[in-house]
């Protein structure tokens, strides 16, 4: 008996502290910025406010396209100055923005321009964000190499993406319906595509929603109706690149067309800070800009900034 | 002696503790789930998220529609079973009744081999060998279709079919089987008439916990279904891309900000899936328990 209230004690004192780390854990959901957060961005501000001595971290959050850019950089920052730490995570551009307007982290990486609504919501909470282009991105829309249509107007790209174009036959093709692939709403390539390709309609009903920029290579080089988009780093011999025609011409997704932006769909990647940076953010900024920090830009696969 | 009894006294309670525990995390689980969840019915109400023909999360006029994303988990589903149920029965008939003992001894290794794979292999192998396959065998536009989701969902619930019927079958009384043999009925009128009959509880009980596995995988389904968020019909909709309640959870909560309408979007049809999950294994649990009570 005695045993058994002894067991019973336990059980209860063990109940009694998972409800309490419960509902601690509920109140850092409430509040969004969780502590650890919170402690990294008081960091940032000695950063922003103090010399460079003194902070000795900084903290990057956003888009998943510049994740790995940012991070091929951070790690090579931190080999040539080992006692300094730059921390890189994902989430999306607009979480990254999010993040920089709660004044949590120390730059915001995103790979599109931060929308009017997200600098009203900056201004009011005392953050002033100023963009810096690190590098630059471009997109191919690519179909599978038995299709004999080569080349697309951005009318016909946007009519194909939210639907009033539905058979290739319609664009120059076979007669054909049209396969349409589409990243997930979590990839900024999405919203990217839809601001500026689609001008903001939905994309159709029916269009394939990829996890993946694998899953789109995947389907396109299988399927001879498919059309996806895609990063050119990823282009290769299994599928087309279409040349697009925003009104300029048709132009090829070459490296030298997405540099000098003669390629429609080619897009800076950019670094936001609150205010001109400063301290162990401008060193590392200043990292990334320098001629090491743009051939890393290369080696990831986007293209440095033209200067 | 005293030592020996308070030594097995404490090991019971610290397995007891460990197995109380398990109660408890699934009890916080659910608190959070249904929490975040719930804060969903501050922007949309519960009637328009469970009937909504829709699936617009990050639309300026965006919609919470859940009919789209059930419908498909229940075709994937549906397709699953019927593609797995007869196979797995045969499979379970055969090793547990026609296969020699050395033949089945062979056989369950492989089969644990297949309830090991990892998923995300599976919907490799989906995407690069069944979608091409099901596109030009059936003609379609595209092979990312609620079939192509079925068949892998199907091969993926196998296992947990086979074995448990097979389980179910291997307990039917030797008197029984020994009894029709007896009466002059041949193995397979023996087989069908007799012990499939008898293990007909613990078979069912396979079907709904395949079902279970079925209804919650996400990766395989993310990868050869399309995800597209149409209500489908049946059978038709076998043909066209679908998209999963899961699989929706995966693809967005990437991007997803936390605290927004989108992000308690995805926790209430979590929400959903956790009563569906825990609906079919009580069902399955139920049904269980009445053919242990039917062998004793």
């Amino acid at each position: 008996m005695a045993k058994n209230l002894k067991t019973y004690a336990v059980l209860t004192i063990m109940v009694l502290g998972l409800v309490f780390m419960g509902i601690g854990c509920t109140g850092t959901q409430n509040s969004e910025g969780s502590s650890p957060v919170n402690e990294t961005s008081s960091v940032g501000t000695t950063a922003a406010e103090t010399t460079a001595a003194e902070a000795q971290g900084i903290f990057l959050k956003g888009s998943d396209t510049v994740l790995p850019l940012a991070q091929a950089e951070a790690e090579d920052f931190m080999t040539a100055y080992p006692e300094k730490s730059v921390t890189v995570t994902g989430g999306g551009s607009g979480v990254g923005i999010a993040a920089l307007i709660d004044g949590e982290v120390d730059i915001a990486t995103a790979s599109r321009e931060m929308k009017a609504e997200e600098i009203e919501a900056a201004k009011a909470k005392g953050i002033d964000p100023v963009e810096h282009s690190i590098a630059i991105d471009g997109i191919s829309v690519i179909v599978n190499p038995d299709n004999t249509v080569s080349e697309l107007t951005f009318d016909q790209l946007r009519g194909i993406y939210n639907g009033s174009i539905s058979n290739w036959k319609d664009v120059g093709g076979k007669d054909e319906s049209i396969v349409v692939l589409s990243r997930d709403t979590s990839s900024g390539t999405y919203e990217y595509f839809k601001e500026d390709v689609l001008l903001g309609d939905e994309y159709r009903k029916d269009a394939l929603i990829q996890p993946a920029t694998g899953g789109i290579v995947s389907e396109v080089t299988q399927n001879p109706s498919a059309i996806g988009y895609i990063g050119v780093a990823y282009l290769d011999e299994s599928v087309k690149a279409l040349n697009l025609d925003a009104g300029n011409g048709s132009e090829a997704p070459s490296p030298e067309n997405i540099i000098s932006g003669k390629y429609p769909l080619s897009r800076p990647l950019y670094f936001y800070t609150n205010g001109e940076p400063s301290g162990l953010t401008k060193e590392f900024l200043d990292y990334v800009m320098s001629e090491k920090g743009q051939s890393i830009v290369s080696e990831v696969g986007y293209f440095p900034m033209n200067k | 002696m005293f030592n020996r009894k308070y030594k097995e006294k404490s090991i019971e309670s610290v397995l007891f503790s460990i197995s109380a525990l398990t109660v408890v995390i699934l009890f916080l689980i659910c608190i959070f789930l249904f929490r975040d969840g719930f804060l969903l019915f501050k922007a949309t109400s519960l009637l328009d998220f469970l009937t909504g023909k829709f699936w617009y999360p990050t639309s300026v006029n965006r919609q919470f529609g859940l009919l789209p994303l059930f419908f498909g988990s229940l075709l994937v589903t549906a397709g699953a079973i019927l593609f797995a149920v007869p196979l797995g029965i045969a499979s379970a008939i055969y090793i547990s009744e026609i296969a020699h003992p050395k033949v089945a001894d062979f056989l369950k290794p492989f089969i644990e081999v297949l309830a090991g794979i990892p998923s995300v292999v599976f919907g490799f192998f989906g995407l690069v060998v069944l979608v091409p396959f099901v596109r030009t065998a059936f003609n379609l536009p595209t092979g990312q279709t609620a079939l192509t989701g079925s068949i892998m969902l199907g091969i993926m619930a196998l296992p947990t079919i086979i074995t448990i019927s097979e389980d179910a079958i291997s307990s039917v009384p030797s008197a029984l089987k020994q009894g029709s043999l007896a009466l002059g009925a041949t193995r397979w009128q023996t087989i069908y008439r007799v012990i499939v009959p008898a293990a007909l509880s613990g078979i069912s009980a396979a079907i709904m916990l395949g079902m279970g596995r079925a209804i919650g995988e996400t990766m395989t389904v993310m990868m050869v279904t399309g995800n597209t968020a149409i209500i489908p019909s049946f059978p038709g909709g076998l043909f066209d891309p679908v998209r999963t309640m899961t699989a929706t959870i995966a693809l967005e909560m990437g991007e997803v900000p936390q605290g927004s309408a989108h992000f308690h979007a995805l926790f209430a049809v979590g929400s959903v899936l956790f009563i569906i999950t825990l609906l079919i294994n009580l069902i399955a649990d139920s049904i269980k328990k009445r053919y242990r009570f039917k062998v004793d």
